[in-house]
């Protein structure tokens, strides 16, 4: 599990943080978030706020982004409300970053699912390219966390990077995204399974196969 | 009115009510560690769970569940009592067994439920969980690994205090309760979230490893640190003080406890006067009772002698100055050491008439020169209520940060001659009202004030800070002129009963008699000092701003040759050789309710109808700054204590942090 305390709060994040502020594109965004709950309710916005906020960090640091506390600070005041509220929800979610992370977040599955499927393996090719869990890697380049079930396990194992998904993967597929993505290049989301195009059985239909056609109740069936 | 059968037992509960309130109707316990009446339901600690037919066949936790029409409530079958046993193993898995070291042993909710409720043995085998400290301020110690994550401290703070400070950062096993950077919690109600905690993760930091609670004497007092008057137990071993805890009293202090009150206690046992003094070539020097007596007695008073009551002497010693000065022929009693002379020939118009239950209703309040989370934290909970049920608050009066939305008007008294239009909107479609009037600001607005309210249909509310406020009144200490007209007097004699905020200066040429506790100001100007009793060292009564008459018990001996207060007056009778009336403590009681009677019966003394208004009443002058200038300094009894000097240099002066490990 992740470290989920904030960045230490020292002179120098003050400095390097204490003025942040939305730009024009963002502020934009924010104003919109906003606007989708009635007058006095900002408070509401206070997820795609931190979000946006974290965006704008990861595009001045060239990393996915993270939440400093000034700008945890800077959102509460946005919204007007107690930033002990703000660090609540900063901290309980986990697509908040509380510290610093590379250019690409590495999230691979470590739940029951993609461990049978092989996600050991995963980590095994992660370690290998000098990533540790929790840690930036030395080139700025990754982060590795071991994240709990995605929601992919039809398509296990799977690794979330940054914005997309990597389903599917094998040791090998899982090398080649990571190459892609180190050359700047953008690999094809989602299934890596040649001849698969979503989470739809991967060979024939082995379950519930009577739904096909129509809608079946199994439950006489149950024994 | 929906009706339920809890056990067998039928009943019928008010309408909202939950399961759990029909169960205790029913009078059934049901153990909880979330659930708190004064509180929102958080429904986390599952410790409530019960049986309720119809409905799923599970437990359900009776504190979130409404009571509904034909509810079958069981708490007493197999499946309750394995439910609590679960969730008590649940809660003890991280729980710590350190109840020998800890502060809340004894009065621990968790300790008593678990012998209640819980299985005899541990099945756990793991590590525990374990947790740092955070720092809370200097009143909040915290031991977090015992924390069971009620959020009841979460929740008090957002919806009592109105000031959010204190969140659950994280979650799951890694949820830890918090302040933001772990700043001090920073209001002045900060230390009722260590009563509502129910295990030992926050305790009190100055009463840390003090005193176990079936060690202490049990006391009912009264807090003297404002007017609220608010009830307190003072729980005391030998012959000291060990602290102040709320009682529950709905009409007055609900069960919450001013800072203050809580913790000045320490100061009842430093800076103490417990010897007779006398000054002798310009210095005070030990002396005693017979020396003091006869110096008092040389001065021949004769009916030049006078008499000021300080903020926290209860009704009996001001009737007994009453009395001696009567029997000399003076009628020299002043009570407003600070020079006020507002009008008090009807009491109601310097009465919070609104009472503080009811001011809970007003739609629309507006305060005048008062800044009440100082003057009195107590009722800022109420007008938080108020506004929390769609009341408008309008302040006239230097900015102070209120815990609640709440519209300046400037620091101009002269505003209420033309209020802005909104303003008297507000309380014309409010269908009640109420105008507080602050100490400070009785000068310039009291009239234009009390005609405002009556124009309105508003109550009219003085809100005063000093605890022996209403009760001089009553007993009429205050002449026409104020403080002023006694310094015109020019008494050969100036009995100071602990007076400490009065200007000793114009009198000079006065033999200055002070009887007090507390070596504070009025000691330093004293020629004669005679060492009395503090409020926790006589029985006494009290009345508060709203006009409540209430009785706080004796709880410890006064130190040294400290006498009760009243018991010096009646020396002092036969040093002047003349008779006041009363030999014991019972006479003067009935002497003082034979003349006042209100003061015999607990309770709201009635005032009458507020007095005719001068509708050509107008406000003037401006409120540059409150009376109170540190909240947590106030009386003698909270200077001479260091925890509300440490309160008042961290929290207040931005002083040096100290460190959190002692």
């Amino acid at each position: 599990m992740a470290d989920r305390n904030p960045a230490p709060d020292t002179p120098e994040l003050r400095e390097r943080w204490g003025a942040f502020e939305f730009n024009e594109s963002y502020r934009e965004r924010a104003d919109k978030a906003i606007a989708r709950y009635p007058e006095g309710r900002q408070r509401s916005a206070v997820m795609p706020l931190l979000d946006l906020a974290q965006r704008q960090v990861g595009e001045e640091t060239n990393t996915q982004g993270w939440l400093p506390l000034p700008v945890i600070e800077y959102v509460a005041d946005y919204l007007d409300m107690p930033v002990i509220r703000v660090l609540e929800v900063a901290s309980f979610y986990f697509m908040y970053n509380m510290k610093p992370v590379g250019k690409y977040h590495v999230q691979v599955c470590g739940t029951t699912p993609c461990m049978l499927r092989g996600s050991d393996g995963l980590f095994e090719t992660c370690k290998k390219r000098g990533m540790k869990k929790g840690h930036v890697s030395e080139d700025g380049l990754w982060t590795l966390t071991e994240v709990e079930c995605m929601g992919n396990c039809a398509t296990a194992p799977m690794v979330q990077i940054n914005d997309d998904n990597y389903e599917d993967l094998t040791p090998e597929r899982l090398d080649t995204i990571l190459d892609a993505l180190a050359k700047g290049e953008q690999p094809k989301a989602g299934t890596q399974e040649p001849g698969r195009h979503t989470s739809e059985p991967a060979n024939a239909l082995s379950s519930l196969e009577a739904m096909v056609e129509e809608n079946h109740d199994y439950r006489s069936e149950w024994s | 009115m929906p009706k339920v059968t809890v056990d067998g037992q039928e009943l019928e509960v008010p309408e909202g009510a939950t399961v759990l309130q029909a169960c205790e109707l029913a009078g059934k316990e049901i153990p909880r560690f979330c659930y708190h009446e004064r509180l929102s339901i958080a429904g986390n600690c599952r410790m409530c769970l019960v049986e309720v037919k119809p409905g799923p066949p599970k437990p359900q936790a009776s504190c979130a569940l409404p009571a509904t029409e034909g509810q079958e409530i069981r708490t007493d079958s197999e499946m309750v009592k394995t439910a609590r046993e679960g969730v008590m193993e649940f809660l003890l898995i991280n729980h710590p067994l350190d109840c020998p070291i800890c502060d809340q042993g004894g009065e621990c909710d968790l300790q008593d439920q678990s012998v209640a409720y819980g299985r005899g043995a541990t099945r756990y085998e793991e590590n525990k969980r374990a947790v740092t400290e955070k720092y809370m301020g200097p009143l909040i110690k915290t031991v977090m690994t015992r924390c069971i994550h009620c959020t009841r401290c979460v929740r008090f703070s957002e919806e009592i205090a109105g000031v959010d400070e204190i969140g659950a950062v994280g979650r799951g096993e890694d949820m830890q309760i918090t302040t933001y950077l772990e700043q001090a919690a920073e209001h002045e109600l900060s230390a009722n979230v260590i009563d509502l905690c129910p295990v030992g993760a926050l305790t009190s930091r100055p009463y840390a490893f003090e005193a176990r609670p079936w060690e202490l004497k049990k006391t009912l007092s009264i807090d003297v640190s404002d007017a609220v008057g608010a009830n307190i137990r003072l729980d005391s071993r030998g012959r000291e003080v060990m602290r102040a805890l709320p009682r529950v009293n709905d009409a007055v202090n609900e069960e919450w406890l001013s800072d203050k009150g809580r913790y000045m206690v320490d100061g009842l046992s430093k800076r103490r006067l417990d010897k007779v003094f006398m000054r002798k070539r310009g210095k005070l020097q030990p002396a005693t009772w017979d020396e003091a007596f006869k110096a008092i007695a040389k001065a021949k008073p004769g009916k030049a002698i006078a008499a000021v009551a300080g903020d926290m002497v209860d009704c009996e010693t001001m009737f007994a100055a009453k009395a001696l000065l009567k029997a000399c022929g003076s009628k020299l009693i002043e009570g407003r050491q600070t020079g006020m002379d507002y009008d008090v020939s009807n009491l109601a118009a310097v009465n919070f008439n609104s009472t503080f239950e009811g001011l809970e209703h007003a739609g629309a309040i507006l305060i005048v020169g008062s800044h009440i989370r100082w003057e009195a934290p107590l009722v800022n909970v109420r007008i938080r209520k108020a506004v929390k049920r769609g009341a408008k608050v309008y302040v006239v009066g230097p900015y102070w940060d209120t815990t609640y939305p709440a519209e300046f008007l400037g620091e101009d008294l002269g505003v209420l001659n033309k209020l802005p239009k909104d303003v008297a909107d507000a309380f014309k479609n409010a269908e009640r009202g109420a105008v507080i009037v602050g100490g400070g600001a009785l000068k310039g607005a009291h009239g234009k004030a009390m005609a405002l309210a009556s124009d309105w249909g508003a109550d009219f509310n003085v809100l005063h800070f000093s605890a022996a406020r209403m009760g001089g009144l009553m007993l009429g200490f205050a002449q026409k002129g104020g403080m002023a007209d006694i310094v015109k007097a020019k008494p050969k004699v100036l009995i100071s009963l602990g007076a400490d905020e009065m200007d000793y200066e114009p009198f000079t040429d006065t033999l200055k008699v002070y009887i007090g506790h507390h070596g504070d100001k009025g000691a330093h100007s004293a020629d004669i000092i005679l060492p009395a009793a503090s409020y926790a060292e006589k029985d006494g009564t009290y009345v508060n701003t709203e006009g409540r008459v209430q009785f706080a018990e004796k709880a410890v001996f006064a130190p040294g040759d400290a006498r009760e207060d009243w018991t010096i007056l009646r020396a002092l009778a036969d040093a002047l050789k003349v008779e006041v009336g009363f030999d014991n403590f019972a006479q003067l009681q009935s002497a003082m309710i034979a003349e006042v009677p209100a003061l015999g019966e607990e309770g709201l003394a009635d005032y009458g109808a507020l007095p005719k208004v001068d509708a050509k009443a107008k406000a003037e002058g401006t409120m540059s700054a409150y009376p109170i200038k540190d909240f947590y300094l106030t009386n003698p009894i909270a200077r001479a204590s260091e925890v509300m000097q440490r309160c008042s240099s961290e929290l207040l002066h931005d002083g040096e942090l100290a460190e959190a490990a002692e």
